[in-house]
């Protein structure tokens, strides 16, 4: 049979372009391992019990858990040993000996005023977030048809497309600046901003899902619209709404730029709503830009436990999918 | 143009065999009709003739085709250069929605390199003439393949095939989705392309296999060992198999009382 | 929007009014409200505490090209943006350049050519890109990808080529700069891009697939030259969100890219961001005008994705529509 002139060029083409889709692929799922797997390494090494039950403690403590040689703190000469004289000249009155680097410690202190941080301005933020979130999905799914409805939409969409520092600066002009007070609250309101559409979104979704034939059947017991959808619908789509709001702890947890406008961050434990609080977010983000290798060691801590708690919440929520898709069959 | 002989050919659907072998002659200038209930295979079988069976996921298919003396399940053959030369239209008629009229028929000669204006321009003209669509749409050439009705888009989509001079012609129930008229349109149209091409028409109406095809092959559906699967009944002339089938169940299917 | 008729819905979505459904309409109607009434009061919050930098220096605060919140001696305090913005505009460009065709392939392999037992799996490897917090990929950013860029690239490229192409020279110092910023967003966006591309591409009818492949195309073909053209709509809309979360990018951009001031030619060269720049400052303006001109930037960047989301919605829609609607 006759090949055409360019089939061969036509054939090539072919492969090497679909080659190139799983190259394409290859580089999403690279960079993936690569930053889940130092992630997971690097903030392993972070980990002890002192990360999770101590808060911050300043670098030049270090001196003592690096070095063994050099002598513990004395609070009335903290700058013992550094910068010792190199020239061969005897140290004066048993002062220290070897130099000591503050560059050199290891990581010391924890993030657990971090990790209760974000814990509590998380959940607070889910708790504003939750009646507007899940009523409002109910609305788009009951009354899908209205125009209204598309506006609302809409506006779910510029909600979760827009950039989450805008966000930290409206409850900055709103709720900081009037309260002149950087506070966990304020913190709160702004993920809330965040978290709304993914409530909303993932609501609708599942309330759709809810075949119409349970909706025909209340409503031809006699039953009104509220009723049968607390009783009937909201149950049948309460797995799916429980994994909206896992994501959107998730998203919330690990949001920063808001918080630095808002919260402020902390060095100690707070459980004060109304004062600046610690969270893990804000500790990676410092500790990034600090100096000191000891505090890097301590944002990539920080990192590993935001990571796990994302990991762990998608991870969750993929599972109880498909296992309901499984089983809705 | 080019004959077929399918010998042995058996469909699969994963481990699942659809239709039991089939052996078949299709002639060239001639029109063969398959017909026959649903489920029995008929558009399963068609689909093998130009390998587009096998681009369902996970379906296969055994035997040996010839078009005219090449397997074309054998080897090393590459199933994109069969369905250069065995053409199809399908039931839906589909046009490319970004593409013009122009475009739309031309697609399948500039994938394969034609690209000078005067050249293409004279291929789309005659094959929107063998599809007997040129007089409508010849001053509208620019205008979206999707404009136009249910039945012109049918004609396009066989101007289409026809634009690469396929030396056989598949068409699976392409009246089904249109109306009368342009169902007589398209019937005519069959008439007058089988002395060029060798046409194999899949339709559900037996009478459109009486008023059209030279051959007829029936095809009839076998629950009797648990899973149903398609077998081939009789294929002979269209004449015969209607006023004189030798096969009972062919009988009780054109006199309706079954399928 | 199209409207959606299930025929075995007895409903049309507008519900008939039973005991009880008054103050239920009522309710969800007000919460929803909540949602539209939130956007309007953020735009009409920013706009208004963004009214004295805006009456001083009008559209000068997001392009002239002096930052400077401190009087000195010799000049009083000038707010334009057009160093930070221009930096948002540069790596976001760079972002989208590096993540379009790369979501695009990654969209086509999910949708059209990965074996049926892979796609799950590596859609959710792909779509846990997203949910990995921006921090996260700022420190990874600065402690492993940085100093290997600049290692394995930056260096020897600004040395080389930098020297007769003015976007690629050096110095390069910390290797903090807009291209690695542009590198590490595009890792970022390419779930949003490469999941919504694979959603639209799933929804291209078989026929049109069948069609293309009956006139003797290939595999490649068929996609390139007929289900991508016809999801293109969407496909677009895909991009401009993604665009959209480039823009309004903060911590990776805070972390890498250097927070300089000065407008260099270099992709090489630190710069700053317009959203790392209301992160760094807003909370530390040292005047009324240095805090409204910050909150003028915020606006704007809201503005932007604003567009950007009513660009995109509208080429879904238009998708939508031809698909509901057309005759294929």
């Amino acid at each position: 049979m006759s090949i055409p002139k360019n089939y061969r060029w036509r054939k090539f083409v072919d492969q090497v372009m679909r080659g190139s889709t799983v190259v394409a692929t290859g580089c999403a799922v690279i960079p993936l391992i690569a930053i889940i797997g130092y992630v997971l390494t690097l903030g392993a090494s972070a980990l002890s019990t002192q990360f999770f039950t101590d808060v911050y403690q300043p670098p030049n403590m270090a001196q003592a858990a690096a070095d063994g040689s050099t002598p513990a703190f004395d609070p009335n000469d903290p700058f013992a040993g550094i910068g010792a004289p190199t020239d061969g000249t005897a140290p004066v009155d048993g002062a220290a000996a070897p130099e000591a680097d503050v560059y050199a410690g290891g990581p010391v202190g924890g993030v657990l005023h971090g990790i209760i941080g974000t814990l509590i301005i998380t959940g607070m933020g889910l708790l504003f977030a939750l009646p507007i979130g899940i009523f409002a999905g109910i609305y788009l799914s009951e009354y899908r048809n209205e125009r209204y409805a598309t506006i609302v939409r809409f506006c779910c969409d510029v909600l979760s497309g827009s950039p989450s520092i805008v966000a930290g600066v409206v409850i900055y002009i709103l709720v900081v600046i009037r309260s002149q007070q950087f506070s966990a609250i304020a913190g709160s309101l702004a993920l809330m901003i965040l978290m709304i559409p993914i409530v909303t979104r993932t609501t609708e979704e599942m309330l759709k899902l809810v075949p119409e034939s349970m909706r025909e059947a209340a409503r031809g017991l006699g039953a009104p619209t509220w009723y049968s959808t607390f009783t009937v619908i909201i149950p049948a789509a309460l797995p799916g709404i429980v994994t909206g709001v896992m994501l959107a702890f998730a998203r919330g947890a690990g949001e920063t730029a808001p918080l630095i406008l808002t919260v402020l961050g902390s060095n100690m434990i707070s459980t004060d709503l109304f004062a600046p609080m610690a969270s893990l977010p804000l500790l990676a983000y410092r500790y990034t830009e600090s100096p000191y290798p000891g505090e890097n060691t301590l944002a990539w801590g920080a990192a590993f436990v935001l990571m796990m708690l994302v990991l762990v919440m998608n991870i969750l929520v993929r599972v109880a999918t498909r296992r309901r898709a499984g089983a809705s069959r | 143009m080019s004959s077929m002989t399918i010998s042995q050919l058996a469909p699969f659907y994963g481990a699942r065999q659809a239709v039991k072998a089939v052996d078949m002659q299709i002639a060239t200038q001639e029109i063969t009709a398959i017909i026959g209930p649903s489920g029995c295979g008929k558009s399963t079988v068609l689909r093998c003739l130009n390998r587009m069976h096998e681009t369902i996921l996970g379906a296969s298919a055994k035997g040996t085709v010839l078009l005219n003396d090449e397997d074309i399940y054998g080897v090393n053959v590459d199933a994109t250069l069969i369905r250069r030369r065995v053409g199809m239209v399908f039931q839906q008629p589909v046009a490319f929605r970004t593409r013009n009229i122009y475009e739309n028929v031309a697609a399948g000669l500039r994938l394969q390199g034609m690209s000078h204006k005067s050249e293409l321009d004279q291929a789309v003209e005659e094959a929107l003439q063998s599809a007997v669509l040129w007089d409508e749409v010849k001053d509208v050439l620019s205008k979206p393949g999707t404009a136009l009705s249910g039945g012109q888009q049918q004609r396009l989509a066989i101007a289409r095939a026809l634009a690469i001079k396929p030396d056989v012609l598949l068409l699976d129930e392409p009246c089904s989705a249109l109306d009368p008229i342009a169902t007589a349109n398209i019937e005519e149209l069959l008439v007058q392309l089988k002395t060029t091409l060798t046409i194999v028409i899949v339709t559900h109406s037996m009478q459109q296999a009486a008023r059209i095809s030279d051959q007829t092959a029936v095809f009839m559906v076998d629950t009797t060992s648990g899973n149903p699967i398609g077998e081939l009944v009789e294929k002979s002339s269209t004449s015969s198999v209607f006023t004189n089938p030798s096969d009972p169940r062919t009988e009780s299917y054109i006199s309706g009382r079954v399928g | 929007m199209a409207k959606q008729q299930h025929a075995e819905s007895w409903s049309n979505g507008k519900s008939v009014f039973r005991h009880g459904d008054v103050p239920f309409r009522i309710g969800t109607v007000v919460l929803a409200s909540c949602v539209v009434a939130l956007v309007f009061a953020m735009g009409a919050i920013m706009f208004l505490s963004s009214s004295e930098a805006r009456t001083a220096f009008g559209w000068d605060v997001l392009f002239g090209q002096v930052w400077n919140p401190v009087a000195t001696e010799l000049a009083e305090p000038e707010f334009g943006a057009w160093p930070a913005v221009r930096g948002t505009l540069l790596s976001s460009l760079v972002a989208i350049v590096i993540a379009a065709p790369l979501a695009l392939g990654i969209g086509i392999f999910l949708a059209e050519l990965c074996p049926p037992k892979l796609s799950t799996p590596l859609s959710f490897l792909v779509e846990l890109l997203a949910a990995i917090p921006s921090v996260i990929y700022g420190v990874w950013g600065v402690f492993v990808f940085v100093p290997f860029f600049n290692q394995v690239f930056s260096t020897p490229v600004s040395e080389t080529l930098g020297t007769y192409i003015p976007w690629l020279a050096g110095p390069v110092a910390t290797g903090r700069g807009v291209m690695v910023t542009g590198i590490i967003m595009a890792i970022m966006i390419l779930p949003t891009i490469a999941s919504l591309t694979r959603d639209v591409l799933r929804l291209v009818p078989n026929t049109q697939r069948e069609a293309m492949l009956s006139i003797g195309a290939t595999r490649w073909e068929t996609i390139w030259l007929a289900v991508v053209p016809y999801s293109r709509a969407g496909i677009i809309g895909a991009v401009m969100l993604g665009l959209g979360r480039a823009l309004g990018e903060t911590m990776a951009a805070t972390l890498l890219i250097g927070n300089s001031q000065r407008i260099s030619e270099s992709l090489f060269a630190p710069a700053t961001t317009a959203a790392s720049l209301v992160a760094n400052e807003l909370t530390n303006s040292v005047s009324s005008l240095h805090e409204s001109a910050l909150i003028t930037v915020a606006f704007a960047l809201f503005g932007i994705t604003l567009i950007l989301n009513l660009g995109a919605r509208l080429m879904i829609w238009y998708v939508d529509r031809g698909m509901a609607g057309g005759r294929s």
